[in-house]
């Protein structure tokens, strides 16, 4: 399948008017002395899916991860500039990280489920928040948050058994699912594919754009014909900065920058 | 000579052997083309397989001429000694005086003709050159005593002699074989490899050999006492049995002293446990680097402070702290004794409080930091993280680490010798003495003794009662330690 058949096979921006749901100005993120990210400014649309794409260490996992403050939990990590979720400058102090990071959730590049039972793995999140009035409800969550993340037919006989038992591709099912249950608005995804084999790889893909009607979804992808499948939007990172983002199929049919250009046909990265 | 010289000799022959050797190898080397022939190994390792021709096979056979030297000549006294004296009890005392007459006239250099013909002679010679000697000697031993030291001096000369022999032999030997292609690498590895495991089999055999002595001895106090009466007796009384009552059956009750012991254990636990898995959480979640650099290796500190001296922090401090402080509350009485179970405990926990941190730590921090991040991710505060998802994810681990840390404080000594009493009752009042089975084993060892009664017998009895213990213990904790590891790797 070639790039331009690709893009062109993801659906239209669905909402044009609505006003983004997370906007980066003038995004820099320091680890130490070190400056990783250079005055990022960037809208993300509400349901549509967003791939950052760029070689390795261009700061698009950094930008990621500035958007729900896990950077907090790395020792020496500064953040300038402004995130906004909605209307809320996330990095405000009166902004309670742990309520935002059930705003905004994250699914990571291993696949890392909790050493605990697939029922309460997916439970972990609404448990801790509350979510849940009783038992039903909880049931509930966990059921349709495991049909969503289309693995209800794998596991539906062996709920309590380990989650850790399951394939690489099930257990990242089951992170997508346990990150759902907290009913977040933003899905994060950190290359939530390069641990697993192309048939799983495809089965994420399609779940990806079917949670696109329900959350914003923003995606670190090195595969970039898995950007022009899954995404929207298009951002290109190259050392650090911002050089390129606009809609998917104008990316990679009709890049306006040459760093991008070179990237996407393969010349440098 | 000496043994001390005879080793340096040795040494020096090696090291002299190591020399030539390397040269040779050296010489050779340089004197070959390369391209027609490669050498095999560097010079270095040429001199090293000399160095270790010529001293391990030389002091190995030095060794054993020496302890087969001294098995026949205490053999030889033995039997002699036996033509003199019947009773084995007594023989045993002879036996020791032959061996200091022996040593006597080496001293004064006596042999041949000089040696006189009284034990009562010899007597006011040593004591008149400065070395004491039993009073009660017969005559015999003197002439038996000059002539093991004649026999020990030829078996000295054919020792050193062929010790030496075999060290230069050694090195020549070694020393003619070297050619371009002989693989001495591969032999010196193959030397490193068994002197490694040598060093790895002492501790065994050691293990091994402690727990035949002591079964030997205990085997030895259950033909006196009842098994059952020791397992299963509460009371512990062996000094009422030596009087000779008829009751010497049911004095030896194991019972109270193993309450005891696992009733301190608990108390120490329960005060170690909590406060230092609190700190191991802190120390791997929470404190910075900068703290933790700074915190850790003080905590550690703590665990090498000797026992004693924890100990004497029990007694002199703590103790008499704690009766004051209960006297204050109750009003003049003082209902907990300056020695006490909660005194021991206290203390002990604080010895354990690095053991259990150290431990848990490490079992905390092999925790993948994607389960923190998953957690984190999902909104969960860090307390939260560390309940629901780090500490069951570390659990068996942490189990592991406190079974290792009950097995140190079931085989304290010091602290409870000092601080918990010898009171051995049974006893659930913390606030009162109780003893443990470490302090009855000093109690009973304590003094000048003859290892022959029951009384002290029984301390190896208890010492293989807390060996089987603790190493069970240790074995569990390895196996859930183990059986963890493999869940991560």
């Amino acid at each position: 399948m070639s790039l331009e058949s690709a893009a062109t096979l993801a659906a239209p921006v669905s909402r044009p008017n609505a006003p983004p749901k997370m906007t980066g100005e003038n995004v820099g993120v320091f680890y130490g002395a070190k400056q990783a990210l250079f005055d990022v400014n960037l809208k993300i649309e509400q349901f549509n899916v967003t791939s950052l794409i760029g070689p390795s260490g261009c700061g698009k996992s950094t930008f990621l991860r500035s958007l729900n403050r896990m950077n907090d939990t790395i020792d020496g990590c500064r953040v300038t500039g402004k995130i906004n979720l909605d209307e809320d400058d996330i990095y405000d102090p009166s902004i309670d990280v742990v309520e935002l990071r059930a705003r905004v959730g994250m699914v990571f590049q291993k696949p890392n489920p909790f050493p605990k039972s697939i029922y309460e793995n997916v439970a972990y999140g609404p448990k801790i928040h509350g979510i849940a009035r009783n038992k039903a409800d909880l049931d509930e969550i966990v059921h349709s948050s495991l049909r969503r993340a289309g693995l209800w037919n794998e596991v539906k006989d062996r709920l309590q058994e380990p989650g850790t038992g399951l394939s690489g591709g099930q257990q990242q099912r089951l992170c997508i699912a346990r990150a759902i249950a907290t009913k977040p608005e933003v899905l994060l995804m950190d290359e939530p594919c390069s641990a697993l084999d192309p048939i799983a790889t495809a089965v994420i893909e399609e779940l990806i754009d079917e949670l696109r009607e329900n959350f914003t979804i923003v995606i670190v992808t090195h595969s970039m014909q898995q950007a022009a499948r899954v995404s929207q939007k298009t951002a290109f990172f190259h050392l650090g900065k911002l050089i390129e983002e606009g809609k998917t199929e104008d990316i990679f049919t009709n890049p306006k920058n040459k760093q991008t250009q070179d990237y996407i046909t393969g010349r440098i990265g | 000579m000496s043994a001390g010289w005879v080793v340096a000799i040795v040494l020096a022959i090696g090291a002299v052997a190591y020399f030539f050797a390397a040269q040779r190898a050296r010489v050779q080397r340089d004197s070959t083309d390369r391209a027609k022939e490669v050498p095999h190994s560097l010079p270095t390792y040429h001199g090293w397989l000399a160095f270790i021709f010529a001293t391990v096979p030389a002091l190995l056979v030095f060794l054993v001429v020496s302890s087969v030297s001294s098995g026949l000549l205490e053999g030889r006294i033995r039997t002699e000694v036996a033509t003199h004296i019947a009773d084995p009890a007594a023989a045993s005392l002879s036996i020791g005086m032959v061996h200091n007459t022996s040593n006597a006239l080496g001293q004064l250099g006596l042999s041949g003709a000089n040696v006189p013909a009284s034990y009562a002679a010899l007597r006011d010679m040593a004591t008149s050159a400065g070395i004491s000697l039993a009073e009660s000697g017969e005559d015999y031993m003197v002439p038996l005593a000059a002539s093991v030291n004649a026999d020990a001096g030829v078996h000295k000369l054919i020792g050193q002699g062929l010790t030496l022999l075999l060290a230069l032999a050694g090195a020549a030997f070694s020393y003619s074989r070297i050619r371009l292609r002989l693989r001495a690498r591969n032999q010196v590895e193959r030397v490193v490899l068994w002197s490694l495991l040598a060093a790895s089999t002492v501790a065994v055999l050691t293990t091994v050999g402690i727990i035949l002595s002591m079964l030997g001895e205990t085997i030895h106090f259950f033909s006196d006492v009842n098994p059952l009466t020791f397992f299963f007796g509460t009371v512990w009384d062996p000094r009422f049995a030596a009087a000779g009552s008829g009751g010497s059956e049911g004095q030896f009750g194991l019972i109270p002293l193993l309450m005891g012991t696992l009733y301190i254990a608990l108390v120490s636990m329960l005060f170690a446990v909590p406060v230092g898995l609190m700190a191991a959480v802190y120390m791997g979640e929470y404190a910075s680097n900068r703290v933790r650099s700074t915190v850790k290796p003080l905590l550690e500190l703590l665990a090498g402070i000797p026992t004693i001296v924890y100990g004497i922090f029990a007694v002199v401090t703590l103790g008499p702290f704690f009766r004051d402080l209960s006297a204050a509350l109750a009003g003049g009485f003082s209902f907990i004794q300056a020695q006490s179970v909660l005194t021991a405990g206290i203390v002990m926990g604080v010895m354990l409080i690095p053991v259990v941190s150290s431990l848990s730590d490490d079992v905390i921090t092999a925790v993948p930091r994607a389960m923190r991040d998953g957690s984190l991710a999902l909104g969960a505060t860090r307390s939260e993280t560390i309940r629901k998802v780090i500490l069951p994810a570390a659990l068996p681990g942490i189990v592991g680490a406190l079974l290792l840390t009950a097995s140190r404080a079931i085989g304290e000594t010091m602290i409870v010798v000092l601080a918990a009493g010898v009171a051995a009752r049974i006893n659930f009042n913390p606030f009162e003495a109780m003893t443990t089975i470490t302090v009855k084993i000093v109690n009973q060892l304590t003094g000048d003794l003859e290892f022959n009664s029951p009384q002290t017998l029984v301390a190896f009895a208890l010492g293989l009662t807390l060996f089987t213990l603790t190493l069970g213990m240790n074995v569990y904790a390895l196996y859930i330690v183990r059986k963890y590891r493999e869940q991560y790797e």
